[in-house]
């Protein structure tokens, strides 16, 4: 199982940890994209952080979307953690979708106003 | 508590494009309660801020502060150091809020980053209710702790009117009829009497209809 090594995994004791401000954060700050692996839906240990966290998702790309940004920069996945391989698919799923989007542009306009100073 | 939901982040935006340092100014009282003014949405709205301008290539500095209340001076004046700093505040407590904080400080630009909807009730997580006008005379105890003026479409005193159909009311299936709902309530209590003597006219002048209105209690002034 191999997934691409752009990936950065910050672990959560359950998605319904996530909460909006974490996400626009992540992008903020320059990640190119980022995606919300959960539990499968009505497998939450605790009953529904998953569908929050979901629903949390939905709300960051509508804002995205309302900024100019692109709303597939955020997305949730929904898998068992005893799908490793499944893992890894969406992990260069995402990578690709990401790829196809380019870089982070808040990045690249940061990256553009250091040059400038 | 008084209930607001956020702007949509396109007309902030058209509001603050020209100037270069905003403060966005949230509130820890109602409208944090219904997740539209609080300390989180200061933080999530900054942040979709500062993407859009960088973005445009823009520079523009947010700043980020919640105060316990804006509707009392005092905690405005927490802020009243720092805001020189700035050219523009947008402000997301309710109105309320958004005229005291531009009142007091009365130079600066100030924007609402939400819209005030009504006094309510938190019905469930995510859910709010409007419950209450403030028409300045209660009249609940006539009516089974419920109120005709916030939940009667029409507002009417004596009612159900012909709008009423299978407990809801005639502007939307989904809403309960204000009438129906008193009538079961007092049915359950037994005082459905209340019925045979119709209410009269009511003073409205305690509500919108005197003008602005100002509450004084002596004994708590200094």
């Amino acid at each position: 199982m191999t997934y691409p090594s752009n990936i950065r995994i910050v672990k959560v004791p359950c998605t319904g940890r996530v909460a909006i401000i974490h996400l626009m954060k992540a992008i903020e700050k320059g990640a190119d994209g980022v995606f919300v692996a959960g539990c499968m839906e009505g497998d939450c240990h605790f009953q529904a952080g998953n569908l929050r966290a979901n629903k949390r998702v939905a709300y960051v790309r509508e804002l995205l979307q309302s900024i100019g940004m692109e709303p597939d920069r955020v997305a949730m996945y929904n898998l068992s953690s005893g799908e490793g391989p499944r893992f890894a698919e969406i992990c260069r799923e995402m990578t690709d979708k990401i790829r196809q989007l380019g870089p982070n542009p808040v990045r690249v306009q940061g990256a553009r106003k250091a040059e400038a100073a | 508590m008084i209930m607001a939901k956020p702007k949509p982040t396109e007309e902030i935006i058209r509001e603050i494009k020209d100037f270069d340092n905003i403060l966005v100014a949230g509130c820890n009282g109602c409208v944090a309660v219904c997740e539209a003014g609080g300390l989180k949405e200061v933080e999530i709205l900054a942040s979709a801020l500062r993407m859009y301008f960088a973005n445009q290539q823009k520079k523009i500095e947010i700043g980020e502060v919640s105060l316990t209340r804006q509707c009392d001076k005092e905690y405005l004046a927490e802020i009243k150091d720092r805001i020189g700093g700035y050219d523009a505040v947008v402000s997301i407590a309710c109105g309320a809020g958004v005229q005291f904080m531009a009142e007091m400080y009365s130079k600066m630009r100030v924007f609402p980053g939400v819209d005030t909807c009504f006094i309510g009730a938190t019905e469930e997580k995510g859910v709010w209710s409007e419950r209450c006008q403030a028409c300045g005379t209660c009249i609940l105890a006539s009516t089974g702790g419920i109120c005709p003026v916030a939940r009667c479409s029409k507002r009417i005193l004596n009612g159900p009117c012909g709008g009423s159909s299978n407990g809801k009311c005639e502007i939307d299936k989904e809403v309960p009829c204000g009438w129906q709902l008193i009538y079961e309530r007092l049915k359950e209590l037994g005082e459905l009497k209340r019925f045979e003597e119709p209410t009269p006219a009511k003073d409205w002048l305690t509500s919108r209809d005197g003008g602005p209105r100002r509450l004084i209690k002596e004994v708590s002034q200094i």
